[in-house]
This record gives C-alpha cells, sequence and structure tokens, in this order.
C-alpha cells in the first residue's frame, strides 16, 4: 500500500505526520518506507537521522547536437514546445534547462543530428534510519524540473508493505507527481483561514486524481471546530485531530520526532493508522461537485 | 520602484501574513501573488477584481477518437505516461487511444508522429488572473485551474504586470508574495528582483530550508534579507540563524514572535499590523523598516 502525505498549504505538518506515522508503525513490527518527494526541500532525514546506503544522480535526457551532421532545416526548434532549441540561421542553439526531456527533437531530426545525453538536477538515496526502510531525492539549487526528479524518486523500489510518501505543498506539478499512484491521500491541513482554503484547493486536486483521501487536522483546538465544518460540508473524512501543543513545535524545533519526544502522541498516529485502513477498504464517500 | 519578494523555501512560516503587514505598512504599494497554486493574500486583503484574464500556459493534446486507428505510435512516443490505452469491446479490433489532461505535458510530440493526424494539439486553459484593487493599493492575483501546470509561466505574467502597473502609477514598491520551495515558480518569482526577503523560522527545517533558498537567490544575483518569525519557539536556534547568515553576508531582518494573534488576524481578514497594535505589531514594523532600507540602497550595515 502506498499513502502520500499532502497539503496545499505549506507547513501544516506534512512532514511531521509522515515521520510519526512511519515510525510508530515501524515499532509495530510493518515494514515501512519513508519516501521524501518533497524533492525542493526535504526535511524528513532532519528527523529520521537515516544511514544512506546509497546516493545516484538523476538526469534529464537532454539534446545534443552534431554539428557536422547537422542539416539546418530547424524541425527541431518547431517540434519543442519548450523553447529548449532554436535554430537560428541554419544554426542550431539549446537551452538544456529549459528541456522537458520528450525526446522531440531527436525524434524529429531527419539527419540523425541529435542524440540525447543525460543532464544532472539532483540526487535520489536510499538508506535505512533503525526499521524505517528510507528514500529521498534532493533537487540542485538553480534548477526549475522537480516532477522528473520527484517521479523518479516515487519509482524507486520497493520491499516495504507500506510507502508513506511525503509530498511537497502546492496542488500544481509537484505535488501532482508524487501524490500519482498512491491508494490513499492523507491532507494536512491546520484549522485557519488560510489552511482550509487550501485545504479546498488540494482536495479538488485529489479529486480529480479519483484517490481515496482523508484530513488530518493538525494544530487542532477544542474551541475552533471550523475544520470539521468545512470537512462536513466537503464530505470527507477527518483521520486524526491532533491537538495545538507548543512542546510538539518545540520538540520538531529541534529535530525531534514528536512522537519519540512525547510518547502520549503516539496513539494519536496509530488511530490515524487504523482510520486509514478502514476508510481505504470502503469506497470513498460522495462529495458534491 | 523596488521589487521585494518574500519568499521562505519551507511552506508555513509566514510570508503571507508578513506580506499582507507589509502591504499596510508601505505607502502605496503594488501587490502580487505569486503562490498561484495555494494563493491566500487575498483572504485578508479582500480584493474586489476589477479585469479577470485566461490563462493559457501552453497547448494540450487531445486525441478524436473517431480518427484514430488505434496504431499505439501515441504510446511508443510519450514520454510522460499520458497515454491511456482503452481496449475495443470485441477482443478483435485494435484498442483506441486517449490522452491523461493530468499527466499530459504539453510537448506535442504525439500530435506531430501521429499517422492519421488523430491528435489536436490546442491552446490549454490553465488558469485565470485578476487585477483588483485592495484598501492598500493594487493586486495582481491567479488562480491555476484545478491539477493545472505551468505555474512559472503564470507567476512570470501576474508579476510581469504587476511591475507595469507600478510603473505607470510610480509605486515606491512592488511586494510580491512567492510560493514554498526552490522550483519553477520560486525562480520565476525571483528573477531581477531588487531585494529577496526570506521569512523562516527557528526549527531544524526551517533552517535547511533558509539554506537552500539562499542559494537560488545568490545564483541569480539578488540580495537577501533574512526575518525569522515565531522566534521564540527555539530562542538559541532563531540567534544561530542570525549569526550563520551574517556569516554568510546576508542582510538580518529582524525576528517575529509566535503570536496566536497572527491565525486571530487571519480570521478577522486584517493584516497583522492592523490587528495587532502591541508587541507582534511593533517587531513587525521594525522588520518592515529594516526591509525598505535595505531595498533603497539607504542601510549602510
Amino acid at each position: 500500500m502506498k499513502i502520500a502525505i499532502a497539503s496545499g498549504k505549506g507547513g501544516t505538518g506534512k512532514t511531521t505526520v509522515a515521520t510519526c506515522l512511519a515510525q510508530v508503525l515501524a515499532e509495530t513490527g510493518l515494514r515501512v518506507r519513508y519516501l521524501d518527494c518533497d524533492v525542493e526541500e526535504p526535511n524528513g532525514h532532519l528527523f529520521l537521522h537515516p544511514e544512506i546506503y546509497e546516493s545516484k544522480p538523476v538526469t534529464v535526457p537532454v539534446p545534443e547536437v552534431d554539428r557536422e551532421k547537422c542539416v539546418g532545416c530547424g524541425l527541431c526548434a518547431k517540434i519543442c514546445q519548450y523553447a529548449a532549441i532554436a535554430c537560428v540561421k541554419k544554426k542550431v542553439v539549446t537551452f538544456p534547462e529549459l528541456c522537458h526531456g520528450c525526446g522531440g527533437c531527436a525524434r524529429v531530426c531527419p539527419a540523425g543530428a541529435i542524440r540525447e545525453v543525460g543532464r544532472g538536477i539532483g540526487v535520489a538515496e536510499t538508506g535505512r534510519s533503525c526499521k524505517i526502510d528510507f528514500a529521498q531525492g534532493c533537487l540542485r539549487v538553480g534548477e526549475a524540473m522537480s516532477p522528473s526528479l520527484i517521479r523518479q524518486v516515487r519509482d524507486i523500489p520497493t520491499g516495504a508493505e507500506l510507502d508513506i510518501i511525503d509530498a511537497p505543498p502546492g496542488t500544481s506539478c509537484p505535488a501532482i507527481t508524487a501524490i500519482r499512484g498512491a491508494d490513499f491521500v492523507l491532507l494536512v491541513t491546520e484549522p485557519t483561514p488560510f489552511g482550509l482554503n487550501d485545504l479546498a484547493l488540494a482536495l479538488d486536486m485529489v479529486r480529480e486524481l479519483d484517490i481515496p483521501r482523508a484530513v488530518v487536522v493538525n494544530r487542532h483546538e477544542d474551541e475552533n471546530l471550523s475544520a470539521r465544518k468545512f470537512c462536513s460540508e466537503r464530505h470527507v473524512q477527518i483521520a486524526a485531530e491532533i491537538p495545538d501543543d507548543r512542546r510538539v513545535a518545540e520538540a520538531y524545533s529541534q529535530g525531534l520526532l514528536p512522537v519519540i519526544a512525547l510518547p502520549e502522541y503516539r496513539p494519536y498516529f496509530l488511530d490515524l493508522w487504523a482510520n486509514v485502513n478502514k476508510l481505504a477498504t470502503g469506497t470513498p464517500g460522495k462529495e458534491p461537485a | 520602484m523596488k521589487e521585494i519578494i518574500i519568499i521562505s523555501g519551507k511552506g508555513g512560516t509566514g510570508k503571507t501574513s508578513l506580506t499582507g503587514a507589509f502591504a499596510a505598512l508601505a505607502e502605496n504599494p503594488v501587490l502580487a501573488d505569486c503562490d498561484v497554486d495555494a494563493a491566500d493574500l487575498h483572504l485578508i486583503l479582500k480584493p474586489k477584481i476589477l479585469e479577470t484574464h485566461d490563462f493559457s500556459g501552453g497547448k494540450q493534446a487531445r486525441i478524436e477518437p473517431d480518427k484514430c486507428t488505434g496504431c499505439a505510435t501515441c504510446e511508443e512516443v510519450c514520454r510522460f505516461g499520458a497515454i491511456r490505452r482503452i481496449p475495443a469491446k470485441d477482443d478483435i479490433s485494435p484498442p483506441f487511444f486517449a490522452v491523461d489532461p493530468v499527466a499530459c505535458e504539453g510537448c506535442g510530440v504525439c500530435a506531430w508522429f501521429c499517422i492519421p493526424k488523430a491528435v489536436q494539439f490546442e491552446d490549454a486553459l490553465n488558469g485565470h488572473w485578476f487585477v483588483s484593487e485592495t484598501r492598500f493599493g493594487c493586486l495582481v492575483h491567479a488562480k491555476l485551474g484545478v491539477a493545472e501546470e505551468n505555474s512559472g509561466k503564470l507567476v512570470t505574467l501576474v508579476r510581469n504586470r504587476a511591475k507595469q502597473i507600478a510603473k505607470e502609477r510610480n509605486c515606491p514598491y512592488l511586494l510580491v508574495d512567492g510560493s514554498p520551495g526552490i522550483g519553477c515558480p520560486v525562480i520565476a518569482s525571483l528573477t531581477g528582483a531588487d531585494l529577496v526577503v526570506i521569512v523562516t523560522e527557528p526549527t531544524v527545517s526551517g533552517e535547511h530550508d533558509l539554506a537552500r533558498v539562499a542559494d537560488l537567490a545568490k545564483h541569480f544575483g539578488i540580495p537577501v534579507a533574512v526575518c525569522v518569525n515565531k522566534a521564540d519557539i527555539n530562542p538559541g536556534m532563531a540567534d544561530r540563524i542570525r549569526v550563520n547568515a551574517e556569516a554568510r553576508g546576508l542582510s538580518f531582518a529582524g525576528t517575529v514572535p509566535y503570536d496566536k494573534a497572527v491565525t486571530a488576524a487571519q480570521v478577522a481578514q486584517l493584516t497583522i499590523v492592523e490587528h495587532d497594535r502591541g508587541e507582534l505589531g511593533k517587531a513587525v514594523r521594525k522588520v518592515w523598516e529594516r526591509v525598505t532600507a535595505l531595498a533603497d540602497g539607504k542601510d549602510t550595515k
């Protein structure tokens, strides 16, 4: 089973939920892998302190033009939708950082003058943190194309029974790439106007992908039921409510897993897992458009 | 006109709350919300929308079922797994194919190579952008469509329009609320800006992500001012962030305390300086003074 931990708004507690869930489930004997797909700002390692066994460069295919063979026909520039290859006065110039790696230019070239070479955009790393299998991607600073890297990290083969995917924030390509193929999505929110506004956007995204889902309300306060109201209106289940607690924020700030620093938090994540299992096996509730 | 971009690396550090406060403190600013896939600034600025525009960031492939011969060329050439094979009902006829719009990157390779020319390759509608009026000044903002891409292009569009308005109206400051991360939309929001304000928090993640986003600003040659929000969650680390920032040649814009009034302000649809006249408001004002001094080149520290 693969579950993705996502959110529209950043900083709602995705990494806290993903790492704590991985920790408590690994303790129960389940073989768990934590996958950090927030490749722009991967943070899981700061809490899990994994030993990295393997670090592989991740590349995207970009064109390399053989000037001897090039006939200057300009078809490569014509097929490219990203302005990554241009043909000026029968001379071809490439802009590799704009290339999406679609391979159109190499395929269309009648002279066989274009071959594709790998351009490094970051690394994919695998390792282990006590009982948890660990994998993460790390985008090189200055690179724009995080989805290519996310795709490659997401698809690293596993022997684990459960994959927990820590997704990047937002609702566009990076988040979608991370969530794609998951069996269940947990959307982490906080009961604030910003949190709920972005939760609505994230829910629309997950609904579009047609993946069963539930919400985790982080920093829940008994006197603030705005998240409950929102979820009931949107017909989405709440799988956990994690209380607002300054001690959790302080433990987090130091890089301590809340479930280790404050063991009384373990039941929240065990219950969360039980709820996910219940919801994942049932059909998702119908949501109004 | 000085363009100031507010980003953070890590999400949820308080970018939008601070941008809103800066909007209230700046005289005659123009505002741009460049966090186009999770925009929140409008929730506290309550804009009155004056103009709505369609945004098309590229093209999208669509297969006409009655022209598809089932040759599978599209499936073979697509690198993004965006072609879905739909088996024929009778098990004898060839399958036909459809494009998964969410996975499609708009490269058009399928359309180019399709033998019966069954692939239509048309401009996609990826979202909308708006020019609005708020109580502090003009706001340019956007809404990316559900599960759409090309957020970087939309960011560039929003920024350019905001810049144009700021110049026309002779506004001294353009304040840009950016998105978390260091990827495409962030790069699109900061290239060529006068100052990047990085809002961080004193946590291991805040510190880690600050280093990466500061490197990104350096990569593009843009001066950086660091602001530590929620500083009292871990005062030791807040101090360490300041020392390390200064050692790396970054300016330090100050600290803001952790305060529940930040959420209360959101609920009241107000900026934190309108809502709080106490310590929180004071701290934010001090940060803004330092930010403007840095942006205007009046800071000698």
